[in-house]
C-alpha cells in the first residue's frame, strides 16, 4: 500500500468515486451552517457595521486562491519528476477554480474596501499582489489550451507553474516595498492574543473549512472529467485506426 | 559558443527589423506619452521613470518571439539542441545576444529619452544604472517565455501574457530606483533587490528555459 497507487486511472475512479458524495455533504453543510452562522447569528462590529460579514467570503476564498496555486506546484512536480497522469490532470483541473477564488477574493474585496476604506480599489500590497497573481492564473490555463499534445502541455505548464510560483511571491514582497497598504494585517494567527474575537472566529472557521472540502469536491469533479475525456480521446483514436 | 553568440548578433543585424527596431519602438513611446498627458514639464518629470522602463519592457517584449521562432522553423534550433554544447549554455548565449541587440541600445540611449522628458539631472545617471542592471532580467525572462511557446503557431498574444507577470518585481525596482536617485533619496535597496533578482534569474531560468525547449522539441 502505497499513495502512489491512486496515480493508477482505475483506483483513482474508484476511490474518488466513493469519497465525491462524502465530500459534497461536508462541503455544503460546513459552508451553509459557516455562512448562515456568520450572516444572522453574530453581532454586527464596533467600528465595522455589516459589512464586516463579507469577511466569511472574503477572507476563505483569498486563503484557496494562494493555497490552489501551491497544491498545482505539488501536482506539477509528481506529474514532472514521476509522471502521474492524474497528477497533471488534477492541476489543469484546479487552475480555473484557483483564478475563480482569485477573482472572488479580489471582488468582495472592493466591496468591502468601498463602505470601510471609501474606496473600491487601492494599490495597496496586497490587492495589487492577487491581480498580480490572477494574471498568473490566467497565462497558466491559456498556455494548457493552446498547447495541442497534452503531455507537452502538462510538462510546460508545469515548469511555468514552478517558476510562476517563485515570481509570485517576489512580486508580493516587491509590491510591499513599493506602496504601504491600508489592507490590514493578518486575521488568522496561531497567536490567539492577535486574531479576532471568538464570536467572529467560529463561523469563520467553519467557512474555512466548507472551502477547502467546496475546492476539494470540484477538483476531484473536475479531475474525473479530465480523465473520462481523456479515456474518450483514447478511444477514438482507436476506433479511427481500427 | 561564441560562434553562436556571433550568428545571432549577425542574423539580427542583417535580417533587417530586429535591430533598433525595439529602440524605434521606445522613441514611438516616449513621443507618445506628452500628447497623452500633457506638454508640462514637471507632470512629465515626475512620471518619467516610469514611462521610460514601461516603454523599455514593452520594446523587449516586441522582439522576443523571434528569439526561437526563426531557429524553430527552419531545424536549427534541432541541431543546437543536439550540439555539444548544453542547452542551458545555448539559452543564455541566445538571451545575450537578445539583449545586446535590445537591451544594450536603451541602456545607450536612455539618457537622451529622459531629456525628452525632462528627466531631472541628478536622475540620468540612475537610470542608466538602473536599465543596466535590469535589462538582462528582462532578456533571460523573455527567453523562458519565448521556450514556453515556441511550438505555437500564434504564439504572441499568448507570449505577452506569460511574460509580462514575470517583469513586476524588475520594473518595481527598477523604476523605484530611479525615483529614489531624482528625488536624492538612499537608493541603496532598490539597488540592491534590482541586482539581485538580475543575477538570480541569469542563474536559474536558463534550465527552465531549456526544460520548456526540450519538451517543445520531442
Amino acid at each position: 500500500m502505497s499513495i502512489w497507487e491512486y496515480a493508477n486511472p482505475v483506483k483513482f475512479m474508484k476511490t474518488t468515486d466513493k469519497i465525491l458524495p462524502w465530500t459534497v455533504g461536508i462541503a455544503a453543510i460546513t459552508l451553509i451552517v459557516g455562512l448562515v452562522w456568520g450572516y444572522f447569528f453574530v453581532p454586527a462590529a464596533e467600528n465595522f457595521g455589516g459589512s464586516v460579514k463579507v469577511i466569511y467570503v472574503h477572507v476563505p476564498a483569498a486563503m484557496m486562491a494562494i493555497n490552489i496555486w501551491v497544491m498545482m506546484v505539488v501536482t506539477s512536480l509528481i506529474w514532472l519528476i514521476r509522471r502521474h497522469h492524474v497528477s497533471a490532470l488534477a492541476a489543469k483541473a484546479a487552475a480555473p477554480i484557483g483564478a475563480v477564488m482569485t477573482l472572488i477574493a479580489l471582488i468582495t474585496g472592493a466591496v468591502w474596501g468601498q463602505p470601510m476604506w471609501g474606496t473600491w480599489w487601492e494599490w495597496d500590497p496586497r490587492l495589487t499582489s492577487f491581480l498580480i497573481l490572477f494574471l498568473f492564473y490566467l497565462g497558466y490555463i491559456a498556455l494548457w489550451a493552446a498547447v495541442e499534445n497534452p503531455d507537452t502541455a502538462a510538462d510546460l505548464t508545469g515548469v511555468l507553474s514552478l517558476v510562476g510560483g517563485v515570481f509570485a511571491v517576489l512580486s508580493r514582497y516587491a509590491a510591499n516595498f513599493w506602496n504601504q497598504g491600508l489592507h490590514q494585517g493578518a486575521t488568522l494567527s496561531m497567536d490567539s492574543e492577535q486574531h479576532i474575537a471568538d464570536v467572529y472566529w467560529f463561523p469563520l472557521l467553519l467557512c474555512l473549512a466548507g472551502f477547502v472540502f467546496f475546492f476539494l469536491a470540484l477538483v476531484l469533479i473536475r479531475t474525473r472529467t479530465e480523465v473520462r475525456a481523456r479515456r474518450l480521446g483514447a478511444i477514438q483514436q482507436r476506433e479511427r485506426m481500427a | 559558443m561564441i560562434a553562436l553568440l556571433m550568428r545571432d548578433l549577425r542574423l539580427a543585424v542583417r535580417a533587417g527589423g530586429g535591430f533598433g527596431l525595439g529602440l524605434a519602438f521606445f522613441l514611438i513611446v516616449v513621443t507618445l506619452v506628452p500628447f497623452g498627458v500633457g506638454p508640462e514639464g514637471k507632470i512629465l518629470a515626475r512620471i518619467a521613470p516610469g514611462i521610460l522602463w514601461v516603454g523599455a519592457l514593452l520594446a523587449c517584449l516586441l522582439s522576443l518571439d523571434r528569439i526561437f521562432a526563426l531557429d524553430y522553423e527552419d531545424g536549427s534550433l534541432d541541431l543546437l539542441v543536439t550540439a555539444p554544447v548544453p542547452l542551458e549554455g545555448v539559452v543564455s548565449i541566445k538571451a545575450l545576444a537578445h539583449w545586446i541587440t535590445t537591451g544594450l541600445p536603451l541602456v545607450v540611449a536612455a539618457p537622451v529619452f529622459g531629456i525628452l522628458l525632462h528627466l531631472p539631472q541628478g536622475a540620468h545617471v540612475w537610470m542608466v544604472i538602473s536599465l543596466l542592471l535590469g535589462t538582462p532580467a528582462l532578456s533571460v525572462l523573455g527567453t523562458f517565455g519565448a521556450a514556453l511557446t515556441v511550438g505555437l503557431k500564434r504564439g504572441g498574444l499568448l507570449l505577452s501574457l506569460l511574460v509580462l507577470p514575470f517583469y513586476v518585481p524588475t520594473l518595481i525596482f527598477g523604476a523605484e530606483l530611479v525615483r529614489r536617485g531624482a528625488e536624492g533619496m538612499n537608493t541603496e535597496t532598490p539597488l540592491l533587490m534590482l541586482a539581485g533578482i538580475t543575477a538570480a534569474t541569469v542563474a536559474l531560468v536558463p534550465f527552465a528555459s531549456a526544460a520548456a525547449i526540450r519538451v517543445n522539441l520531442r
